[in-house]
């Protein structure tokens, strides 16, 4: 079959979107987790199963940024060099807040004599990508300043405007609501009423903060409102938001957390469909605006990964839920 | 400083840095997976307690492997941006696959190996030890792939416009895939990882058995790992040989300068020591062997290999550091086969477990492969240069424009702050596992 090249980079656009959005789910959870390790427990018994309940998945859902960085590498070379170069800084931050966040939680299980400092490593390697992320993210949807070339014409400082910032605020709490789920159905007793005591309180000021960013967005940028695929995926938000409330309200943690990640697909669905056929918007001159079109690799290329992510990722969510059921139910004690 | 040095420095600091572990990895999961068949069959208790123990250890080895593999990742589009624009079509790719085939299956069937020994049943068990075995060396076969092409690259086209190369689109997969070096490189650098995680292992066993503590694992521990070390070292010599005569047909400049060969020469010597000078075009203290090198080329003691002269004077290579590190990875080649002799002797005398002289020797050598890995990759690659893409992209015009000196320079004294401290901690972790042993270790992760 010969799809032609604009099928192949629309279903890269897609692909990559699922991808973000899986990222940010599974690793969402353990991110969460992270930024809350320090605040919700007491002791380190506490956090001996905190630690317990993300150990055996945390990397395997972090290869979900490396797969979703590399497929954008392989389909959308223009769009993957200019971001990465032009945002060198931030992702600099993020790539010493990943390295000590691979590390710290092995180093606090052995390292007695210094538990504060790799418990606090924890929780900044954690919280920096979670903001920095949605920072990124806003800066590309929103617009950043890009030169003939398609290069980045901007600051760090530019990547730091008001959207962009709230943005990154929308993905940090997401991301904490993750966690806060997550903890409340891993767990039992103390941990798990403050860990319900926290998505509470959170997902109002998940709706909050969604709600501005929606409507600064309309001003913004009031071409969207024509867009329905917005208006569902906003809906979808809306209403995971109120019944995740619910949920957790009952003590329905699987619940709170299937219904968690649910709104997150839904605020990955909002940007792609904002943004689509756009990679990275030029702020000043729409002229420079990286698509899907200008950046994409050959469809001999896309046709290939394609192949490669069809029969390879269905295998990987295949044995990846085979191994959350074997450490299925509530985490113990060693 | 320039932005492209800071970067050609970043890259190699940080790349050093992760390859540390990758070669550990690749012995350990091969080692474990062998003690765990043992124990699938046997389901001696032995076999479990030597098992878990050097499960912990990969646990260690790994999680420095994923923090620092993810700068190597990033790093393309944030260091190399332009030759990311420019091969993306064809580089990309093998990054995507490795991730899709196999670091996820690494990563979820570890979590399994260390922390679900009670929660599955051993052929499960058994089952997850191959896995991680399976993809850590697939991931390996990937990355491979990618940096082959760039050292032999095939199976694409260039598309130029106003004599600019623009980009380089894939036509061939497989030949791509394959090119002129992938094969051979693959099998090296998997003999070179089992060779460093072989020894990594038997020097702990022999501490164990000077130390006269856990001296049943020990045994079994050292013998295992022994016998792997063995057969690599003596495998690596075939596919070094192999190696150096692919680099020949395919690199002729990188072969001239890992043997200083100035000029080209009929009957052409091995080089086994020396002193190049660049300027000079002069070897100093060089002590060699007539016409072998002909001979290893090409079966033939009279042919003709092309020496540095005959190629344009911007596109040689440096020839110091290449020359240097293709020696020292060669003589620390022939000491492993030398080690690799006397303990096969000792193991067939039944000798080995009181030889304490060997029981020594083993434990300060560990280190030695390290050695020869980094000295091996930085003769690949600084041989390589001028060239990122041999004879396609130049090393100078890949670096990404946008990002200002100092910021690389800010980056780089942080990894190197941050390296330090990781690895002083590895060690120290690492230090603390081999005291507390098998017959201690606590099953079921932290
Ligand atoms: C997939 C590609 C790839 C792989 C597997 C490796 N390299 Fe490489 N290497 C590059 C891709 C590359 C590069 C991005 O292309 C660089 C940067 C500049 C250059 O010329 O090549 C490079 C440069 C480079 C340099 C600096 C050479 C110079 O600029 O003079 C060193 C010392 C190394 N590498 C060392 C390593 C080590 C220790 C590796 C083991 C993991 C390694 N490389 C694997
Ligand atoms: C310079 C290019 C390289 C890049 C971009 C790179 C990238 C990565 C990344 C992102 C990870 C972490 C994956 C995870 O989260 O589990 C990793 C780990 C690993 N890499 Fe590399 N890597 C490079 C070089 C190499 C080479 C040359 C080899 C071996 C031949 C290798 C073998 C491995 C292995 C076996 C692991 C598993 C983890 C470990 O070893 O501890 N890598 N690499
Ligand atoms: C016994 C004699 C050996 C020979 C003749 C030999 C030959 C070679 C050659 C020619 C290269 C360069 C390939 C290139 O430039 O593209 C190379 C690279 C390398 N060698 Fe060796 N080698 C030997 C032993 C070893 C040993 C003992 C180790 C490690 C334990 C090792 C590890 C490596 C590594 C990691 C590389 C870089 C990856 C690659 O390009 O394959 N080598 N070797």
């Amino acid at each position: 079959m010969e799809l032609s090249d604009s099928v192949y980079q629309i279903i890269w656009f897609i692909l990559i979107g699922v991808l973000f959005a899986g990222y940010s789910i599974l690793d969402g959870f353990d991110l969460g987790v992270g930024i809350l390790f320090p605040f919700i427990t007491t002791d380190d018994r506490e956090k001996g199963i905190l630690a317990r309940s993300i150990g055996p998945v945390w990397d395997g859902n972090e290869v979900w940024l490396v797969t979703a960085g590399g497929a954008l590498f392989a389909a959308f070379p223009l769009a993957y060099a200019t971001v990465f170069s032009g945002f060198y800084l931030a992702l600099m931050l993020v790539l010493f807040a990943l390295i000590f966040r691979a590390v710290s939680l092995e180093f606090w299980a052995h390292d007695e004599k210094r538990r504060k400092i790799w418990s606090w490593a924890f929780f900044t390697g954690s919280l920096v990508p979670s903001l920095l992320f949605g920072i990124a993210l806003g800066n590309v949807v929103y617009g950043v300043p890009l030169t003939e070339q398609f290069e980045f014409g901007g600051n760090f400082f530019t990547l730091l405007r008001p959207m962009p910032l709230l943005v990154g605020l929308l993905g940090l709490v997401a991301i904490i609501v993750q966690g806060s789920t997550y903890t409340a159905m891993k767990t039992e007793g103390q941990v798990h009423e403050r860990a319900r005591l926290i998505t509470k309180k959170m997902m109002v000021l998940y709706a909050l903060i969604f709600i501005s960013v929606v409507l600064s967005t309309m001003v913004y940028m009031p071409e969207i409102a024509d867009k329905a695929m917005v208006w569902i995926f906003s809906a979808l938000v809306i209403i995971s938001v109120g019944a995740g409330w619910f949920f957790n309200s009952r003590d329905r943690n699987g619940g709170a957390f299937v219904i968690s990640s649910l709104s997150f697909a839904g605020l990955w669905g909002i940007a792609g469909s904002i943004h689509f056929p756009n990679m990275v918007r030029g702020a000043a001159n729409h002229a420079h605006s990286i698509t899907i079109g200008n950046s994409s690799s050959s469809s001999l290329t896309l046709k290939i990964m394609l192949i490669i992510a069809l029969i390879g990722m269905p295998v990987v969510i295949a044995y990846s839920a085979y191994v959350y059921y074997i450490f299925k139910g509530k985490t113990t004690e060693a | 400083m320039d932005a492209v040095l800071l970067s050609r420095i970043q890259f190699g600091v940080t790349a050093g840095f992760h390859f540390i572990f990758p070669p550990l990895t690749f012995g350990l999961t091969f080692i474990i997976f062998i003690i765990e068949t043992m124990f699938l069959k046997s389901g001696e208790e032995i076999f479990r307690k030597i098992s878990s123990f050097l499960i912990k250890l990969l646990g260690l080895v790994f999680v420095m492997g994923v923090a620092t593999g993810i700068v190597l990742e990033f790093s393309f589009g944030t260091n190399w941006s332009t030759y990311s624009r420019v091969v993306g079509d064809i580089f990309g790719a093998p990054l995507a696959a490795e991730a899709i085939i196999a670091f996820f299956l690494e990563s979820v069937f570890l979590g399994v190996l260390i922390f679900g020994r009670a929660r599955v049943s051993r052929r499960v068990f058994w089952l997850s030890a191959f896995l991680v075995f399976f993809a850590s060396h697939m991931s390996g076969l990937w990355i491979i792939v990618a940096n082959s092409w760039m050292q032999t690259p095939a199976g694409f086209e260039k598309v130029v416009v106003n004599g600019v190369l623009q980009k380089v689109t894939l036509t061939d997969f497989t030949a791509a895939f394959l090119n002129g070096s992938t094969i051979i490189r693959y099998i090296h650098v998997v003999l070179a990882g089992w060779i460093t995680g072989s020894l990594f292992a038997a020097a702990i066993a022999a501490w164990y058995l000077i130390k006269k503590r856990h001296e049943e694992a020990a045994r079994h521990i050292l013998k295992v790992s022994l016998i792997v070390f063995i057969c690599s070292a003596l495998l690596q010599l075939g596919s070094g040989h192999a190696h150096s005569v692919q680099v020949a047909k395919t690199q002729p400049e990188k072969m001239a300068a890992f043997e200083a060969l100035w000029n080209t020469t009929t009957g052409a010597p091995l080089a086994i020591f020396g002193i190049p000078v660049e300027s000079e075009q002069k070897t100093y203290l060089e002590i060699s062997i007539p016409r072998m090198l002909s001979l290893l080329i090409d079966l033939d003691p009279n042919s003709k290999v092309a020496g540095l002269n005959d190629f344009p004077e911007n596109e040689r290579p440096p020839v110091l550091l290449p020359y240097m590190s293709y020696h020292t990875m060669i003589g620390l080649g022939m000491l492993f086969i030398g080690i690799a002799f006397l303990g096969g002797v000792l193991l067939v005398t039944g000798k080995l477990y009181t030889a304490a002289w060997y029981l020594w020797g083993l434990i300060l050598l560990a280190p030695l492969p390290h050695i020869a890995n980094e000295t091996g990759w930085i003769a690949a690659e600084v041989g390589r240069q001028p060239w990122v893409v041999y004879k396609i992209l130049r090393t100078a015009d890949a670096a990404s424009v946008v990002v200002p000196a100092w910021q690389i320079l800010f980056s780089l004294i942080m990894f190197s702050a941050i390296y330090l401290l990781l690895f002083m901690m590895f060690i120290m972790l690492l230090v603390k596992f081999v005291k507390t042993g098998p017959e201690e270790v606590r099953e079921g992760g932290y």
